[in-house]
């Protein structure tokens, strides 16, 4: 069990493409802390760099208070899940998950003492004399995870360890890694392009986007208050949406005007926080969940406006539909019950106690 | 063959009941398994002219007597037996081929290692002249090599002399003889397994290695549970592939030392020729040139049948 430190951390490949651009990180002991962003942001480097399988270009990176910069990932004590499992074919379930433990010679009655305690984690005791190949998916899977395991190492990482599954297993999956999570409670650092795994997975989240660290925060705290515009797209699903418009300042309070002329009142304990945006072009962002019917009228900052509906997408537990405002598309949630027509127009409510206001310059949340 | 069974799948049942009318003929033309033999004839027959025929003529020959007049069974293989320049022989044979396999793919293994670890670039140039030995026809390389073993004018002698050694007599004593033969064998045999084994090593994911260094494995340990046990086929069959050529050699001894001095280099092949075509004796030649074919045989299908059983276990 360890805290894992990243300090000022670069990586910079042959060729001079700068994969990670300086990120500092801590990771607390026992913590689940998930790397999520788009492909190709450094995530999996970041990750092989923690288990030293790629070399630090500068900075630091610390495990369990050790500086490890130049520590070969065998005597890092970490263990890794990769994404196509990477067990050995030639060896069977057994042997994959004694293997590291062989290596360090531990005896042998405690290699079976802690394959079978693994196995039984992972409900895979059945196929412990199997070779890979005669399993499926799912169970290298789980067998990919049971080597990690047995090794009780100070870290667990993991590089997209469910991309390879179908949708449904996947589920499944994410559920049993939280599990084994809850029982072994080994700090973990987990990589995916997917922010819903992130989300459920995750104690903490750290949002990467072309080699840096766009935000660091719980899975509340990225959906509820992005500090950056990529956070605020990335997290959540639909998409925020993001709606040019102009800050307007009329007697003491201030306004949103949207394309198509609809004005939104800015809540007035906001006032103060956007007054320097007063008067200039700003993003509105505001989550599709959000932009609904017109419910709870009675409540403060409920405004409406009204639509015609382009695009109508019934989900069953809800109704998406996609309007726009003079060329930029919008999403709203709909209760299924409500009637919506496509092309005729309709009134939306839009909660502005949960809107956004984005610098469009700096791209920040304010 | 593997090529029968895909097309014969879908063959429709026998038409066995029906008279030959017209039409069951030209069904027959147009079954799947007809057409896929019709294609086969001509392989068939170049593989039955110069590989069936001969061997099964060869058997035959090693059963008759020196004259060719009467079947003698197995006697010329006991006659052969009872021979101590055989036995020599047979002794020879195995330390030739054995010995020259073993270096071979060691030093295959070696140099497969060092190209892998090649960047991209340079690796071509190095695998293209490494393949050097094994592209130039052999009966060439060799005359080149005797020159160089020439006790004379021995370029080799002339280094050695150079840093104050004693010439050696390269092809004129036994040691040195059996020394020189194995040798120029390696170095024609030894890049085929280095490219077989590159081929292999290029195809072990790096993940794999990943995972191991996690595991805790040193770059020997690497070499050992994961490297060795991945190219175990390509090993095997490689092993058992050169196994069979070398002890089927011919043209290196020939050239080089035509068996001398004394016999003490003579090989299953060279001993073939001398007994069989220069002293005239077909059945004894042919007799030697089967000796070595139940051993390889048996070798032969215990280590395909491991290779089979392996490739189900392990492969996709
Ligand atoms: N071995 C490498 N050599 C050069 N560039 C690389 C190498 N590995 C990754 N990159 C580059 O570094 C960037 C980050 O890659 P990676 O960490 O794999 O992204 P992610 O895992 O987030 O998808 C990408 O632009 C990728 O092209
Ligand atoms: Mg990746």
């Amino acid at each position: 069990m360890a805290q894992v430190s990243l300090r000022r951390v670069v990586k910079e490949y042959e060729g001079g493409v700068q994969a990670v651009k300086g990120i500092d990180l801590e990771i607390a002991d026992e913590e689940f802390v998930v790397l999520v962003g788009p492909s190709g942001c450094g995530k999996s480097t970041t990750l092989r760099m923690i288990a030293g399988l790629e070399e630090i270009s500068s900075g630091e990176i610390a495990i369990g208070g050790m500086v490890v910069n130049d520590i070969p990932p065998r005597d890092r004590d970490i263990a890794m899940v990769f994404q196509n499992y990477a067990l050995y074919p030639h060896m069977t379930v057994y042997e994959n998950m004694a293997f590291g433990l062989t290596l360090r010679r531990f005896p042998k009655d405690e290699i079976r003492r802690r394959v079978e305690n693994a196995a039984r984690i992972l409900d895979i005791g059945e196929l412990l004399d199997r070779k890979p190949k005669a399993l499926s998916g799912g169970q290298r899977q789980r067998v990919a995870m049971g080597r990690a395991i047995v090794r009780d190492p100070k870290v667990f990482l993991f590089d997209e360890p469910l991309s390879n599954l179908d949708a449904k297993l996947r589920v499944q999956m994410r559920v049993e890694i939280k599990k084994v999570h809850q029982t072994v409670r080994t700090t973990t650092v987990y990589v995916t392009h997917d922010q819903v795994e992130a989300m459920t997975l995750a104690d903490r989240v750290v949002v990467m986007n072309q080699g840096i660290i766009e935000q660091v925060g719980t899975p509340q705290e990225l959906y509820h208050r992005p500090a950056t515009r990529f956070v605020a797209g990335f997290i959540g699903s639909p998409a925020m949406n993001m709606i040019p418009a102009r800050l307007e300042n009329g007697a003491g309070a201030l306004r949103l005007r949207l394309p198509g002329d609809i004005v939104l009142p800015v809540p007035a304990e906001r006032t103060q926080r956007y007054a320097p945006l007063a008067g200039g072009e700003v993003l509105f962002g505001i989550r599709p969940e959000h932009l609904t019917e017109p419910k709870n009228l009675d409540r403060p900052n409920i405004a409406t406006f009204e639509a015609a509906p382009e695009v109508i997408e019934p989900l069953g537990m809800e109704t998406l539909v996609i309007f726009s405002l003079q060329g930029n598309e919008v999403t709203a949630r709909l209760d299924p019950a409500v009637p919506a027509e496509r092309g005729r127009k309709m009134p939306f409510a839009a909660d502005l106690n949960q809107m956004h206001l984005i610098e469009p310059r700096t791209g920040r949340v304010l | 063959m593997a090529d029968g069974n895909v097309l014969a799948a879908p063959a429709p049942a026998p038409a066995a009941v029906a008279p030959a009318r017209p039409g069951a003929l030209r069904r027959l033309a147009r079954r799947r398994s007809t057409l896929a033999f019709v294609l086969t004839v001509p392989l068939l027959t170049v593989i039955g002219g110069l590989v069936v025929w001969p061997f099964f003529y060869a058997i035959y020959l090693s059963m008759l007597n020196k004259r060719m007049t009467r079947f003698v069974g197995l006697d010329n293989f006991a006659f052969l037996l009872s021979r101590e320049t055989f036995q020599l022989v047979i002794m020879q044979s195995v330390i030739f081929a054995v010995g020259a396999v073993v270096a071979k793919a060691l030093i295959g293994f070696i140099l497969a290692h060092v190209l892998h670890a090649l960047p991209a670039k340079g690796q071509r140039k190095w695998r293209g002249m490494l393949l050097v030995p094994w592209v130039i026809p052999p009966a060439i390389s060799t005359l080149a090599w005797w020159w160089l073993f020439d006790p004379s004018y021995s370029a080799i002698n002339w280094m050695l002399m150079g840093i104050g050694a004693p010439p050696v007599a390269w092809l004129g004593e036994p040691g040195w003889a059996r020394f020189a033969v194995i040798l120029v064998n390696v170095w024609y045999g030894a890049p085929f397994f280095m490219i077989m084994y590159l081929a292999a090593l290029k195809s072990v994911p790096d993940q794999l290695y990943e995972a191991a260094a996690i595991d805790g494995a040193t770059g020997w340990q690497k070499l050992r549970y994961v490297t060795v046990p991945m190219m175990k086929n390509i090993i095997a069959i490689t092993v058992l592939f050169s196994l069979i050529v070398t002890f089927a050699n011919f043209d290196i001894v020939r050239i080089l030392t035509n068996g001398g001095p004394q016999d003490r280099t003579h090989i299953f092949g060279t001993y073939a020729f001398q007994v069989g075509i220069q002293s005239g004796d077909i059945p004894l030649g042919a007799a030697v040139s089967l000796f070595m074919f139940p051993v390889l045989a048996l070798l032969a299908v215990f280590v395909l049948r491991d290779v089979t059983r392996r490739s189900r276990e392990m492969a996709g």
